[in-house]
């Protein structure tokens, strides 16, 4: 089979792969260290059992779903109370209960998003806890 | 066919870019209120709806007049308008994208449009509007289009066509009738809580789509070889100037209740429009050019030495549609809102980045119809 | 045979549908985590069957702002100083423009120009409600119209539709022109709309709404109107009291006593 405009169409198959890849080869470029958490807020060191809502694996990979769902129950069911899968009851509140002790948020929850690219935007609405001490 | 649409004459090209740039100009405002926020336009606490929400209820209208070539051809086999049933819908296509991006310039979060669709709220109007305009745009792109190529190849259309434009013809009957719906059932606005918005709405439509119709195919008659028959455009003028005479009575009678009844809170909205209210009277100067539109061009059209007569047909066309334009879209969505609940009046003025993005996204839907009328003079003429 | 333009378009259509269904259907079934406790209210929250208020004229000061300023602080309502961007959750109107129709002209001008509280009736039939294409604002069980800023998608129906102008849009990003911030309340971002919301975040920790609390001359009474013996039915028991347009059949439940 005869390939017509061989050298076009190379070229743009070249030119394609080199845009495909930009993500690799760009990034290649430096290397970035896994993020390092500061979980040392006051409030956290003066809990007695340094524990969040859940388990910290289940937090990390389901953080998102769960404030979905927390946002669902205050806003549209009325519904303020979580009972944990340990059975403990906690309020819910972003700002009252998670940054209670996460309160430090450049070097908590910006860490881990900067390095993954997540870009929340419950930030246009709900307060920061440094945003205050302006 | 789509790759008919990209041949044509030097005048086509720069009409075409012309076109383009304005729709360009209009992205680039748009960008800048997605920056800023909806009060880069004149919007405000009081008047929360105004051009783009004008344009929008405006051109439900003219989307819905195809319905005036296709009740007659299809229902009563009138073979004058035979020729011109594509046009029509190939309007109400147009029509019906200059609707859909005029709501979606005028949501605050547009980047949450899909809740609509995510969250159903049946006792909502707004949710059947976009139902039901979304099916209108559908039929009328696959009727059109089929049809339109069954010309190209000769044949007539498939059989599954005709049971879908005989749907279209209730259909574009719901759909203004629910965009009417959206203003008639709000109990706190008493110049649109009148049962009578519905038909008012159904009679300018069918006098401004029309009347645009007739426009193009003057337009389309002198700029290319496409005649679509004196018989068709003299009954589409008839059409008009029928309509026009029932636009104008259902005012009228409006202004009878209010008048007559003497209800104060009812008298202010239509002072409001047509006189103005403690000075505030740029609606009502509006209105009375609309008014003097009106009734000069259903003379022109009532008279047949006239109406018979190109120049002073045009006239009368572009009198009709742009009085119609002026009473239907910011005639009627600003004067609801004034006087306020609180009974302040406050003015709106639409800002230059709103005109922007308004012209911008009327040369969008012309930029439609000039592509897909340049599709059908190219199939027409044997191409 | 080599596909036609026409059939590759409709693969692709295709494809693009099949493509966009896991997703869909995974959306539907999102925000379903484990631990959901049953709607169990903490001991000290403020309930009832249908909150209402009543606003005694006579008490209210003539020059005074504080239920205003309270509800703005709390609720971190931004004050653009202009009227078209204007954003309020409760305001102070002349009582002849709150009952245009009952208050005539020859009623005595301390009561025609009497400044009342005006704010969300939180209406029984609450025709914002049925406007809204996302539910939005929607009523909730005891009554409260909510507004739900994380769906709404800035339509502004409801402000069409409410026959009150209970209701602002923001227009602008609102950050700015906060005074005080209150990290207690989040605030909206530009292209929502927003209204009073009776407090029910206050209600949930046992508070009185804002403008109640602030009120020196406990001017604004709140309570459960199904409540028999409540303070609110009380006042309402004690004399004439009127709603605005009540005439149109939403049930307004702030009631006023001139």
């Amino acid at each position: 089979m005869k390939l017509y405009d061989r050298w076009k169409i190379l070229t743009g198959i070249v030119i394609f792969l080199i845009a495909v890849t930009f993500p690799i080869w760009y990034g290649k470029a430096k290397s970035v260290p896994p993020p390092d958490l500061k979980l040392d807020t006051p409030a956290i060191q003066a809990l007695k059992e340094k524990l969040c809502v859940e388990q910290a694996p289940t937090m990390r990979a389901n953080h998102m779903r769960l404030l979905i769902s927390w946002r669902e129950s205050v806003v549209r069911d009325g519904n303020r109370t979580y009972r944990a899968s340990d059975g403990k009851v906690y309020t819910i509140s972003l700002a009252g209960t998670c940054l209670e002790c996460h309160s430090n948020k450049a070097e908590f929850c910006d860490r881990c998003h900067d390095y993954a690219g997540a870009k929340p935007n419950c930030w246009n609405c709900h307060i920061m806890p440094e945003e205050v001490r302006r | 066919m789509l790759e008919k649409a990209l041949t044509g004459s030097r005048g086509y090209w720069i009409w075409v870019a012309g076109l383009m740039a304005l729709t360009a100009l209009g992205l680039f405002f748009y960008l800048r209120q997605l920056d800023y926020g909806l009060g880069i336009t004149g919007m405000s606490r009081d008047i929360s709806w105004g051009l783009y929400i004008a344009q929008f209820t405006f051109l439900v209208g003219v989307a819905a007049s195809a319905v005036m070539l296709v009740l007659p051809y299809y229902l009563h086999d009138f073979k004058a308008f035979g020729k011109i049933t594509i046009l029509g819908e190939f309007l109400a296509v147009a029509a019906v994208i200059m609707c859909i991006t005029f709501v979606f310039v005028d949501l605050g979060r547009p980047d949450r449009v899909m809740n609509v669709m995510l969250h159903p709220s049946p006792s909502s109007i707004l949710f059947w509007d976009m139902i039901v305009l979304s099916c209108y745009l559908l039929l009328n792109i696959v009727t059109g289009w089929t049809v339109l190529e069954s010309d190209r190849m000769g044949v007539p259309p498939p059989r599954w066509v005709k049971p879908l434009i005989i749907v279209s013809i209730p259909w574009a009957i719901s759909i203004h009738t629910v965009t009417a719906f959206i203003y008639a059932g709000l109990p706190g606005r008493g110049f649109w809580l009148t049962a009578i918005m519905a038909p008012r709405f159904l009679a300018s439509a069918f006098a401004s789509g029309p009347a645009l119709l007739i426009l193009f195919c003057l337009l389309l008659r002198r700029l290319t070889g496409f005649d679509a028959g004196e018989k068709a455009i003299q009954t589409l003028a008839k059409i008009v100037a029928y309509a026009l005479a029932t636009s104008i009575f259902f005012v009228l009678v409006e202004i009878f209740t209010t008048f007559y009844g003497q209800i104060p809170g009812h008298m202010d909205h239509f002072r409001y429009l047509f006189r103005g209210l403690e000075g505030h009277n740029m609606i009502a100067n509006w209105m009375t050019v609309s008014a003097l539109l009106a009734c000069i061009s259903l003379v022109l059209l009532i008279v047949p030495r006239w109406r018979k007569g190109e120049p002073v047909l045009a006239v009368a066309c572009i009198g009709a549609f742009v009085s119609l334009w002026i009473e239907k879209g910011l005639g009627l969505i600003v004067t609801g809102f004034v006087p306020s609940p609180l009974e302040a009046i406050t003015d709106y003025l639409p800002t230059g980045p709103e005109i922007a993005i308004t012209v911008g996204v009327w040369a969008l839907g012309l930029l439609l119809i000039t592509f897909f009328y340049r599709i059908f003079v190219a199939v027409r003429s044997g191409d | 045979m080599t596909p036609t333009r026409r059939d590759f378009l409709r693969i692709a259509g295709a494809s693009a549908v099949g493509l966009l269904l896991p997703p869909w259907a995974r959306m539907a079934n999102s925000a379903q985590t484990a631990g959901m406790a049953p709607i169990s209210v903490p001991a000290k929250a403020l309930t009832a069957r249908r909150w209402a208020m009543v606003v005694d004229a006579a008490k209210c000061r003539p020059g005074c702002r504080d239920c205003v300023d309270a509800c703005h602080l709390v609720h971190n309502v931004p004050d653009f100083k202009n009227l078209k961007d204007d954003i309020h959750w409760i305001s102070l109107e002349k009582a002849g423009h709150l009952f245009p129709t009952e208050i005539h002209l020859r009623q005595p001008e301390a009561i025609r120009t009497l400044p009342l509280p005006v704010l969300c009736n939180h209406c029984e039939n609450p025709p914002c409600v049925r406007v809204c294409p996302t539910k939005a604002t929607f009523q909730r069980a005891d009554g409260i119209v909510m507004m739900d800023y994380h769906r709404c998608i800035g339509c502004r129906f409801c402000m069409a539709a409410c026959p009150y102008g209970s209701r602002s849009m923001n227009y602008r990003d609102p950050r700015p022109f906060i005074g005080k911030l209150n990290p207690d309340f989040p605030t909206r971002t530009r292209g929502v709309v927003e209204k009073c919301n009776f407090c029910e975040e206050r209600l949930a920790q046992g508070l009185l709404p804002a403008c109640v609390t602030a009120c020196k001359e406990k001017a604004l009474i709140f309570g459960d109107l199904e409540e028999k013996g409540s303070d609110l039915r009380h006042t309402l028991e004690g004399g004439f009291s009127i709603r605005r347009r009540s005439e149109l059949g939403t049930g307004p439940q702030v009631y006023y006593r001139l």
